[in-house]
């Protein structure tokens, strides 16, 4: 009886203590990642992953982009715009300090804007403070920044990556030990291997849940799965679409497909003939089966485009209506165009799985209509060498993920060799005006001269692929800029 | 002998400055820009430039090359365009995991392959023999990558005894990362081990048919001496000849193991390298595994005149 009584009382407790365990939920975190980073420092480098380890993590700007593509205040708690919409005046947080203890204050957001802007810049996205004409210092927590014309997208261009301030002290070498003002501070970084992140001591604002957050680098789509499945890596927010089937039926793992802000689109050398014909370009738009080649090439994930504008963008419109698959129509354009008989040209295709397994059905629908296309697949330094820079290509497939980016059509030299005045126009007109109706208005007009023009294959919006532990919340769905935005990431018990 | 030796020291040599002329030269030919890599697609031509002009890779072709060449004399790697950190550094790291992880694969095979050869050989067209070398035959065949998932799903999935990949640094002590090296090199060794078993057991057959065997089988040796001593000795130059081959293979040829379990060796490194155009990275880590495969051979050398005292008493 008194064993029996003994047995029961230790049964008891071990149960309380399983029990006490379970409810403290866990604050570490392994994240899968595809690629390594070169480095750490955002305002240096145009490798997305940098800002999936650092973006709202480590760093942080005046602004911020939320999970669906929204500005929202960061460093700078309000704002006001004077009435011509060329003076922004930023009120800081204050209290802010650095991961290595310097204050943060109005000075060191003119540093790192005037640095990010000045004439020996090597800021990948140097174009987003193309409009400032000076930064002023007020006072410790207000800062003043005058453009030289009103820019509509102004705020959002301070939310990127590249715009993050940083401090004097430590900006010199942010690639190897970056620090910043976010929630997350680095912690270490083997090369190859693993990137580590803890939480702050001093973060000013929210608190966050994790306590530690390793992104461990998995070059391997064929590794990810039993990484997961064997419990080492709890979240891949970027998986290999083409291995969903073997984990998405399992109820450990949430798999969550949201959107991208990457157009996948069969770039066209606009200027190379027969392209330079718009009844060639209009005919392979025809040609092209937009819902074989999601289901061929990302697993019948991701939405179709009909302009260069995602599906999930406020500015969006539908133009997917405006070349159906018609392969009758795609040869009848060919005729017109002098070329019943048919054509060769090249097709260059970048690593991606998108680009190969894509380039392969489009060779064949292109085929159907007499286009016999030669595929070369090439690296990507090959790529951005000889298509990118020479433009020595005939037709490519790529996926542009820089988000917003319709403006890359009005670009003097672009690899697109698209040169069309009225589209240009649009485009200057929208980077002046700010009123959001008349901006809407303008991005639809953009989206359909470009469709018109046929000046690429349109094809579909690049799906951002999540797969992670079903106890994990508070990661992103989407994708509106490459990041992996931890400050709300938590374990449910 | 010290003009055998000399003679192999030579020709090593000679062939260290061959391949850092061609290595040097046939990254140049790549086309790619590193600069425009790092910058990505919204950068602009002059930014490019001014980047180029900071790397270094605006001076002339051949000031590049010695400045390098230079450089490797005096130990000095330079520093890795992307990474901004010195060569040898990445270098050390990298090795910490391919060395040793190379060392067990190695010996692994070895404790395999020697002992299977050995009793193929003796039991030559008996079943032993059959079932053995079938199954050599087979783990010629089955590609290494397939047989890592094999080993990860059944040990890391199911019987979740080892991590199904990633190295956690020997800093983290040396049974964790011992254990995160088992599997790779299991799956490493099995495919050269077959190999080796293989090399191992027709050299020995070709030893056993000569007619010393005879005589030492006739003079009344019992055959397991004769087979340790006489024949295994003589089948050794094939034997050692592939065990430097393989293990510059294991060094940096493991890319697609190191792949499957994401470890941070010499292989993936250059793989990276070469993607990003890091073109210093890959000009001194291939001149390292040069270097390595050198070293390898002449020791290969050296060794046969250890096991052969014919090469010793002919120079």
């Amino acid at each position: 009886m008194k064993l029996w009584k003994t047995i029961l009382a230790a049964a008891v407790l071990t149960l309380a203590a399983a029990g006490t365990s379970a409810f403290a939920a866990r604050t570490d975190l392994v994240i899968g990642i595809p690629l390594e980073p070169p480095h750490l420092d955002p305002t240096a480098g145009a490798a997305a992953a940098i800002r999936e380890v650092t973006y709202a993590n480590v760093f942080e700007g005046l602004t911020r982009i939320g999970p669906n593509s929204e500005v929202l205040p960061d460093l700078a708690e309000s704002w006001t715009v004077s009435d011509d919409g060329k003076v922004y005046t930023f009120k800081l947080h204050t209290g802010v300090k650095f991961h290595d203890g310097a204050d943060f204050s109005a000075d060191d957001v003119k540093f790192s804007l005037d640095r990010a802007r000045a004439e020996n810049s090597l800021n990948a996205q140097k174009q987003l403070f193309a409009a400032i004409d000076k930064v002023e210092v007020v006072d410790p927590a207000t800062v003043k920044i005058t453009l030289t014309h009103p820019q509509g997208g102004f705020l959002y261009n301070m939310g990127w990556g590249d715009a993050v301030i940083v401090s004097p002290k430590s900006a010199d070498t942010n690639k190897e030990k970056p620090v910043g003002t976010g929630p997350f501070k680095f912690d270490s970084w083997a090369k190859g291997s693993s990137i580590t992140l803890v939480k702050s001591d001093h973060y000013w604002g929210a608190p966050v849940f994790l306590e530690k957050v390793e992104f461990r680098i998995v070059p391997d789509a064929a590794a990810a799965v039993p990484a997961l499945l064997s419990g080492d890596i709890q979240a891949f927010p970027f998986f290999d679409p083409d291995s969903v089937a073997q984990v998405k039926d399992d109820p450990r793992f949430k798999v969550v497909v949201g959107a991208t802000e990457g157009e996948t689109i069969l770039s066209i050398n606009n200027k190379q003939p027969p392209f330079d014909k718009l009844q060639v370009r209009q005919a392979i738009s025809y040609a092209l089966d937009r819902k074989a080649i999601i289901d061929g090439a990302s697993a019948g994930l991701g939405l179709p485009i009909g302009s260069h504008m995602s599906p999930t963008n406020k500015y969006y419109v539908d133009l997917t209506g405006r070349y159906p698959h018609d392969v009758a129509k795609a040869k009848e354009l060919l005729k017109e165009a002098g070329l019943e008989n048919g054509f060769k040209a090249t097709l260059k295709l970048p690593p991606p799985s998108y680009a190969r397994l894509g380039g392969e059905i489009i060779a064949s629908e292109l085929r159907d209509v007499g286009i016999n296309l030669e595929i070369i697949p090439v690296e990507w330094a090959q790529w951005l060498d000889q298509v990118f820079t020479k433009k020595d290509y005939d037709l490519t497939i790529v996926s542009h993920t820089e988000p917003n980016d319709i403006d890359i059509y009005s670009r003097k030299d672009y690899y697109f060799n698209y040169d069309n005045p009225t589209f240009n126009k649009v485009i200057a007109d929208l980077d002046v005006t700010t009123d959001e109706a008349k901006r809407k208005e303008l991005y639809a007009e953009a989206q359909k001269i470009l469709a018109d023009d046929a000046v690429v294959g349109f094809l579909y919006e690049l799906p951002k692929v999540g797969v992670w532990d079903a106890k994990l919340q508070g990661l992103w769905e989407n994708a509106p800029i490459p990041a992996n935005d931890l400050t709300k990431v938590k374990w449910s018990e | 002998m010290i003009a055998y030796l000399l003679k192999r020291l030579a020709i090593a040599l000679a062939t260290l400055i061959l391949a850092s002329i061609v290595v040097f030269a046939v990254l140049e030919i790549l086309p790619g820009d590193p600069a425009r890599l790092m910058l990505g697609m919204n950068a602009s031509a002059d930014q490019i430039e001014l980047l180029r002009d900071q790397m270094g890779l605006n001076a002339p072709l051949i000031w590049r090359y010695l400045h390098w060449a230079g450089g490797l004399l005096s130990l000095d790697f330079g520093r890795s365009y992307t990474y901004s950190v010195p060569v040898i550094d990445l270098v050390r790291e990298r090795l910490a995991v391919s060395l040793p992880l190379a060392l067990i694969a190695l010996a692994l095979s070895t404790v395999i392959a020697i002992p299977v050869g050995l009793f193929s050989a003796s039991r030559r067209g008996r079943a032993g023999d059959t079932i053995s070398m079938g199954a050599a035959q087979l783990g010629v065949a089955v590609p290494n990558f397939w047989f890592a998932l094999m080993l990860i799903y059944v040990f890391a999935v199911w019987l979740r005894l080892v991590p199904a990949g990633g190295f956690p640094g020997w800093s983290a002590g040396i049974w964790p990362a011992l254990k995160s090296l088992l599997l790779p090199a299991v799956a490493l060794a099995l495919p050269q081990a077959a190999i080796l078993a293989r090399v191992t057991r027709s050299a020995l057959i070709e030893v056993l048919n000569e007619d010393y065997i005879r005589t030492a089988r006739a003079k009344g040796l019992p055959y397991r001496t004769v087979l340790w001593r006489h024949a295994l000795r003589n089948a050794m130059i094939p034997v050692l000849t592939i065990l430097g081959l393989q293990f510059a293979f294991l060094l940096a040829g493991t890319i697609i193991i190191e792949n499957v379990f994401y470890l941070p060796g010499l292989g993936r490194l250059v793989f990276q390298a070469i993607t990003q155009r890091d073109l210093i990275v890959v000009e001194s880590v291939v001149m390292l595994l040069v270097a390595a495969v050198i070293a390898v051979n002449l020791l290969v050398d050296f060794s046969y005149a250890a096991v052969d005292p014919r090469l010793r008493s002919r120079s």
